[in-house]
């Protein structure tokens, strides 16, 4: 069971948070009509094997979506943050 | 190579077992094949089978970077079914059951396919309603399905919950009565060798590390044993999709997640068919050894680790008692898991790629394993002809693009929701 | 001789005698005993049947690694089918059986299998039952005698009467294993004030000192060990509990057996109790697990493991035959046959070395043991249970160098050197690696940051060496933690005799042999699941040599011991036969549990209606006291109708249908999601989620509006009230308030960081209810003060705050059912109140309550889409809301939607259908054009479907290709599951007052 550092709440069960995929993936802006940025932004992911910098949601906590680093080999934990802050 | 047979179990037996052969031989690779299939799954082996057999293509080495059929092909819950929906998947899944329903004779090895049925649950009207759509389309497709409501149920499944205490309770269920299980391993095995008497070269514990260019085009793979050129590499890697993808330069629709099984100790009788709750992600049957073999969710995080936590084991276990509540003392004896290329639209893909002499066969999310024989079918052909068969013609990655997403379960581009 | 008790000796209390009976028949068994002690003591050699041969198997080790002595325990509801008699410690009135035989295990009919052994080699499965014939027919025939015979314990279809505790615990340091080095490190630990977990599977801590004579040194050690640990309020001592998992983050899966050593759960405790705990740091102290030697009949009752010999002997005081032969690779037989030998048997010890040194051996020939240097046993012989050894000279493979000597004997141990229980630690980590020194696997880093390991589990030999790295870990770990070890010095460990460990000058020999390397018979690998050596031989002439491809062709340590005891051998076996080493040879991967677990302590309360939360509406009481019948929607649970009497869920549905168009009626909508958008850039926000536009929307106005997902497809729907400038109350389906919620804040914390806009989840907080009917605004303005709800005053789509009964309401003009209706929001605290309120108002206007089947006739009359036609694979076109989407501004979905196949002309489109026959439609029916056979996928499909009170008749919604231009066309609606082809003509969606006069009057 991975356990999350949430930045608000503290160091919780995953069972505490929904998972949201891929955070590097940068979603264009609103006004961006060419459709293979948005076709990138919703199906096209780099899924990497090691290091992953991912979403999560901490759906049963604070609400807030935060952007973890884990090894998706190793599952190891890394760096959490929340997505709302800029790194 | 010795045919098998009730006569020749006899026969060797006679003679202290000491005469079998090879099930396949364990072949040097050559410098150059026809076609290089990287991934000796149950796809990549079928794949190598059919080539040979249909299209006469016998120039094929099958790369494996462990050892044949120790990848999705051997983690799975066994169950093979073709009660899909979707146009795009219909006919396929269809092909698939066709070509498991003479599948031992056809390799001449016993895969153990047992038409034992499916049941899927329904809890509420709604799932009813959509599972009668379902039904409606496999029966107007030439594919058996029944709905039945919650008295035929109870009298057919006796052993779950109808209680008041249930908390979905039953309402009904559709069956496919030609679904049921095979024997995993023995789809790998069996096609290996069957594969491997038409002269296809297996060769285990050989990691693709790159490839071989020539002016943008794939012309062979490199190889912890070494070069090896190709007219056609074809990759068969299941979990591992995205990797072999990546070093060809290709960014796809696919993450990759860990699904777990669980099996557990082995008991009489107790489980005839395949039955799937409705109102969680969750599957049980019984295996000829006696094993309870149970399925259920992702644990819906990006992962190669090909192990997974206790938050999905718990569910799924909740859920097995929430079906039968006997099972409770009942002992789980393993559980593991697999790594799953989850698409975005939870459908495959079989297609040729934008990489010149580059094929594609992946993004199987939970359903690969019943797919094996019309995957390596439409895959061989795909390869043989350059072109797809119909039944795989919407599997390819620009469906996206077009809008042609394959979505049975009707959620969208959320890879761990299919 | 079978086994017997022995006057004295043994960790039990001779003086109380338990009632527990084996197949009806009494044992003779004490306080302290296991359930297999007390089958030795009494003399049952034969306690259960081999897997597929169905040979007699006799209680084979003293631990959880025993393949053999699986029974059935308890009957009725707490029957337990595999228990393993070795781990089973007795109580008054425990009964037990055998299993997976007839007419009684000591008479098996089935044995007689045995003799088609050589035709049931590895993997026979798969050469056989092919058959002639096409199809699944033959094999599916044999199949359904193989599935028969298969299987272990005979499980029952009987609710489990017993409760499952979870219980979520956290630790600085978890001990797993309390023997002597998992002792010490939690005494360790322990002294420095760190909150310590200790577990031991047994239901006595002390590990393998508990094999140890009564009176060894090693008693006072762990008495004073135990005392001080149990005086120590930082540490908790489970016992009866086995750490089955090691998972991710130092989460350690425990299951305690509260009450198993009871006749049943007392006073209101649990059966198990499943521990779920994060620890910072761990030391595993798992110990090791002797291995076999493989030979000829090695299954037979009376051939053991000599460490087990050595455990009932001295914790049981059990002696398993008066004549002994010990056949052994290295030194830890000898400590067994001086401590049998002293209690009275009759010990011939065979060890393959060639010699040995003159302190192991001058005591034990001095003790009376006789000595067979380079000689091992090759054959027991026996029909039912062990009669002789026979013994050979070997070489270092042993295979036989000389002429055979038969030993008459009852018992046979046995000694291969011994494994250590690395499997926590691989589970969470990786393969082992193999150690030279032991002959055994054993973890290949230690001093892993949060995981360290201690004792045999690294092969520590004395137990001296145990003690010490039980220590050494824990200050390792106490570092780790930033705790000061204040006192390492745990009682210094007693001197025992002949403590010589097993891995010195071990021979690693794995199977005895002749001169050829053949078995002279029957050599099991795996006991429980019948592998024999030549199954192995048979895997790699065929080329099944990887580890992975041999376990799963010979099915060799697929077992419920999960090969424990057999899969090193198996391993050495192929190694041989492949010219490699072990660890070029691999090992398999170990999973969890370590130990089965039972399937309701991992469920814990979480079964039944608990299986999952369910949400209750404030006035789900109400509504079963009006005896509505309920219906899932999602977690929820709401009214699905109100039956009047008898009345079925039709009779009722439209008469309240009925009732709402003729009358007025009231549904409690309280389910609806219900989203707080508030802040300056709330319009912003909304004009990019919904498809349509907001910034015109006025305070005190509401506006219906629809949500796409990113790719284009429709999400979502509901309406939206402007309560303020900045202040927004949004709406969603049942169905998805949570997803759309989860998608706001996703869009506003990862996309758009800068709008400055909130949304909070509001659903709990308000109550609602649709009041609808031609006498709703009467019945309304009846009871409400402070609103005036005129038709001028208060037009659709408007809402205004108002008071009822004193108690304060918001009331939305707003109609879903097509007749005047209005929505009234109330505090979810006040709503029973409210409802009450309004149905003591309503009797004049003979208002009635409506349940979600009404709700959906109604909405069908009107062709609004809810959650089957929005599916997930629609799009605004298809559902025929295209109208809405603004074309001024970019939404959310708006360029993915653009796309090729969601814009194709040809798509299924929302249509109505009236049918012209007596049957309505079924929902999930298939639409074909008259005359053309009924097959593929049609050409759309019915997705909702009624009886029409107002029309009549019976209509339906369906999506229907092209389907807006087919208007007026006959089609066929084919249901094939149900036999059922009807006729039926397309038609607006819009059946019932198209113009919307009644909902706007």
């Amino acid at each position: 069971m991975l356990r999350i550092n949430c930045p608000v709440c503290g160091t919780r069960d995953e069972t505490e948070f929904t998972y949201g995929g891929d955070a590097t993936v940068v979603r264009p802006a609103m006004d961006e009509t060419r459709a293979q940025l948005w076709l990138d932004y919703v199906f096209n992911r780099d899924n990497p094997r090691g290091p992953h910098t991912e979403y999560w949601h901490h759906v049963q906590g604070c609400r807030q979506w935060l952007v973890m680093e884990r090894n998706t080999l190793t599952h190891e934990v890394g760096e959490c943050h929340l997505a709302k802050e800029a790194c | 190579m010795s045919h098998y047979s009730a006569l020749s179990v006899f026969l060797n037996a006679l003679k202290g077992n000491q005469n079998w052969q090879r099930a396949w031989r364990d072949p040097a690779p050559k410098p150059k094949y026809d076609v290089v299939i990287v991934g000796g799954g149950g796809h990549g082996l079928a794949t190598a089978y059919y080539l040979a057999k249909e299209h006469g293509i016998r120039n094929i080495a099958v790369i494996e970077k462990g050892w044949l059929g120790g990848g999705n092909t051997g983690r799975n819950t066994t169950i093979v079914r073709s009660n899909y929906m979707m146009p795009g998947n219909t006919m396929f899944y269809e092909r698939s059951m066709k070509l498991w329903e003479n599948l031992s004779q056809d390799l001449n090895y016993n895969v153990m396919i047992s038409q034992r049925g499916q049941y899927n649950l329904c809890h509420s009207p709604a799932q009813m309603d959509a599972a009668r759509r379902r039904g409606n389309i496999m029966r107007a497709n030439g594919i058996d399905a029944d709905l039945f409501d919650r008295a035929e149920v109870k009298r057919r499944l006796p052993y779950l919950d109808y209680s008041a205490t249930a908390r979905f309770p039953i309402h009904g269920a559709i069956f496919q009565s030609r679904a049921g299980t095979a024997r995993h391993d023995a789809v790998a095995w069996g096609y290996a060798r069957g594969a491997d008497r038409l002269g296809v070269d297996i060769i285990q514990q050989c990691e693709v590390t790159g490839y071989i260019w020539d002016k943008g085009k794939i012309t062979g793979v490199q190889t912890t044993k070494g070069e090896i050129r190709a007219g056609k590499v074809g990759l068969a890697v299941a979990g591992h999709t995205g990797h072999l993808a990546d070093m060809a330069g290709l960014r796809l629709p696919i993450e990759t997640h860990a699904l777990q099984a669980y099996v557990t100790e082995p008991l009489k009788p107790m489980v005839d068919p395949v039955i799937s709750f409705g109102a969680a992600h969750f599957y049980i049957s019984q295996s000829d050894k006696g094993g309870l073999v149970l399925g259920g969710d992702l644990d819906g995080y990006n992962s190669y680790a090909q192990r997974g936590g206790l938050p999905i084991v718990e569910h799924t276990l909740a859920s097995a008692k929430a079906l039968m509540p006997s099972l409770s003392r009942l002992k789980l004896l393993r559980h593991w898991a697999g790594v799953m290329d989850m698409s975005m639209d939870g459908s495959p893909f079989i297609t040729k790629t934008s990489v010149d002499g580059l094929y594609l066969n992946g993004g199987w999310c939970y359903g690969g394993f019943k797919a094996t024989p019309a995957a390596g079918w439409c895959f061989a052909w795909t390869i043989a002809k350059d072109e797809p068969h119909p039944d795989n013609a919407e599997f390819t990655l620009n469906r996206f693009e077009r809008g042609y997403q394959i979505d049975e379960k009707g959620v969208g581009p959320k890879p761990n929701a299919h | 001789m079978a086994g017997q008790r022995l006057k004295q000796g043994g960790r039990i209390d001779r003086r109380k005698t338990l009632n527990v009976r084996f197949d009806g028949r009494k044992l003779q068994a004490h306080p302290g005993d296991t359930l297999a002690s007390a089958l030795i003591a009494s003399g049952e050699m034969i306690v259960a049947r081999g897997f597929k041969y169905h040979r007699a198997r006799g209680v084979y080790a003293a631990g959880s690694e025993d393949p053999n002595a699986l029974v059935h325990l308890r009957t009725g509801a707490r029957h337990e089918p595999n228990a393993r008699a070795t781990t089973t410690q007795v109580f008054d009135g425990l009964e037990s059986f055998a299993q997976n035989s007839w007419p009684d295990v000591r008479f098996d009919a089935s044995a007689g299998i045995g003799l088609l052994s050589p035709f049931l080699s590895a993997g026979f499965y798969y050469k056989t039952f092919i058959g002639p014939f096409k199809g699944t027919r033959y094999w599916m025939f044999c199949e359904s005698f193989i599935r028969k015979a298969a299987g272990m314990g005979r499980a029952v279809k009987i609710n489990d009467p017993d409760n499952y505790d979870k219980l979520n615990a956290f630790c600085d340091l978890l001990v797993v294993g309390g023997g002597a080095s998992g002792l010490s490190a939690a005494l360790t630990a322990g002294r420095a004030g760190a909150d310590v977990i200790l577990v031991d599977q047994d239901f006595e801590p002390g590990g393998s000192l508990l094999s140890q004579p009564v009176g060894e040194a090693s008693d006072d050690w762990l008495e004073d060990v135990l005392l001080e640990l149990k005086s120590l309020t930082n540490v908790r001592i489970l016992t009866r509990t086995t750490a089955f998992g090691a998972y991710d983050e130092d989460v350690y899966g425990l299951i305690e057996n509260v009450s198993d050593h009871l006749l049943a759960p007392e006073n209101d405790q649990p059966r198990q109790r499943y521990w779920l705990v994060r620890s910072k740091q761990a030391v595993l102290a798992t110990g090791a697990i002797e291995r076999p030697l493989v030979f000829a009949n090695n299954d037979l009752p009376g051939v053991m493991l000599a460490g087990a010999v050595q455990t009932y002997v001295n914790r049981f005081g059990v002696l398993p035959g008066q004549r002994i032969v010990l056949s052994s690779n290295n030194n830890s037989a000898a400590q067994v046959a001086l401590h049998l030998a002293r209690a009275g048997a009759d010990v011939t010890l065979c060890d393959a070395r060639p010699t040995l040194p003159a302190e192991l051996s001058d005591p034990l020939l001095a003790a009376g043991v006789t000595l067979l240097t380079g000689k091992l046993v090759i054959k027991a012989i026996g029909r039912r249970k062990v009669n002789a050894a026979l013994i050979v000279p070997v070489d270092a493979a042993g295979r036989a160098t000389g002429a055979a000597q038969k030993v008459t004997c009852d018992v046979i141990g046995l000694s291969g050197g011994w494994s250590p229980v690395v499997h926590l630690w691989s589970q969470r980590f990786k393969k082992p690696v193999f150690d030279d020194n032991s002959g055994s696997f054993i973890p290949a880093e230690l001093g892993r940051e949060t995981v360290k390991c201690a004792g045999r589990m690294v092969a520590a030999q004395t137990l001296a060496d145990r003690i010490a790295s039980g220590v050494t870990a824990a200050q390792a770990a106490l570092a780790d933690l930033s705790l000061d070890a204040v006192d390492t010095s745990v009682p210094a460990a007693p001197a025992l005799p002949f403590d010589t460990g097993w891995a010195d000058d071990i021979l690693p020999v794995w199977s005895v042999t002749d001169a050829k390397g053949k078995t002279l018979g029957k050599a099991f690998v795996d006991i429980q699941h019948d592998v024999k050596l030549t199954d192995i031989d048979q895997a790699h002439r065929e080329g099944y040599v990887s580890v992975e491809h041999l376990k799963r062709y010979t099915t060799s340590g697929m077992a419920t011991d999960q090969g424990k005891t057999s899969n090193i051998i198996a391993l050495a076996r192929m190694a041989e036969l492949s010219g490699k080493t072990i660890p070029q040879t691999g090992t398999t991967t170990f999973r969890p549990p370590y130990t089965p677990v039972a399937i309701g302590a991992l469920v814990g309360h979480e079964h039944g209606l608990h299986f999952t939360a369910t949400r209750y509406s404030p006035i789900h009481d109400w509504h079963l006291a009006q005896g509505a019948k309920m219906t899932e929607a999602g977690a929820w649970m709401r009214p699905w109708y109100y039956p009047d009497g008898s009345e079925t869920l039709s009779e009722a549905y439209r008469r309240e249908a009925a009732h709402v168009r003729q009358h007025v009626g009231i549904v409690d909508v309280s389910t609806l999601g219900k989203i707080a958008v508030q802040g300056p850039d709330a319009a912003e926000f909304l004009n990019r989620v919904y498809i349509n536009g907001w910034k015109s929307l006025k305070s005190g106005r509401l506006r219906y509006g629809v949500m796409l997902r990113e790719d284009g497809y429709v999400m979502d729907d509901g309406a939206t009230a402007c309560l303020g400038e900045n202040d927004y109350f949004m709406s969603t389906t049942t169905a998805n308030a949570a997803r759309v919620l989860a998608f706001a804040e996703h869009l506003l914390q990862t996309a758009w960081k800068d709008m400055k806009v909130h949304v909070t989840t509001v659903t709990d907080q308000w109550a609602a209810f649709a009041v609808a009917g031609p006498k709703a605004r009467d019945l309304l303005q009846s009871v409400v003060s402070g609103a005036d709800l005129s038709r001028e005053a208060m037009p659709n789509n408007h809402f205004v705050n108002a008071v009822i009964n004193g108690i304060p309401v918001r009331i939305h003009r707003m109609s879903y059912s097509g007749e005047l209706a209005y929505e009234v929001y109330v505090a979810s605290g006040y709503a029973q109140q409210v409802w009450n309120a309004l149905h003591a108002a309503g009797t004049p206007f003979n208002l009635k309550p409506y349940g979600t089947e009404a709700m959906g006739a109604l909405r069908i009359e009107k062709g609004h889409v809810a959650g089957p036609e929005i599916e997930g694979r629609t799009t605004l076109n298809d559902l025929g809301l295209n109208g809405f989407a603004s074309s001024k501004k970019p939404f959310v979905g708006s360029v993915l939607r653009g796309r090729e196949v969601l814009t194709e002309a040809s798509r299924p489109t929302l249509v109505g259908l009236e049918l012209g026959s007596a049957q309505g439609a079924k929902s999930g029916s298939l639409i074909y054009a008259k005359g053309v056979a009924a097959k593929g996928h049609g050409e759309g499909w019915v997705s909702s479907t009624t009886w029409s009170p107002a029309l009549g008749k019976y209509i339906a919604l369906a999506l229907v290709q092209s389907g807006k231009s087919r208007t007026g066309e006959e089609v066929q609606v084919v249901n094939h599951l149900e036999n059922q082809t009807l006729s039926a003509k397309i038609v607006s969606s819009h059946f019932y007052d198209p113009a919307g006069e009644r909902q706007n009057a």
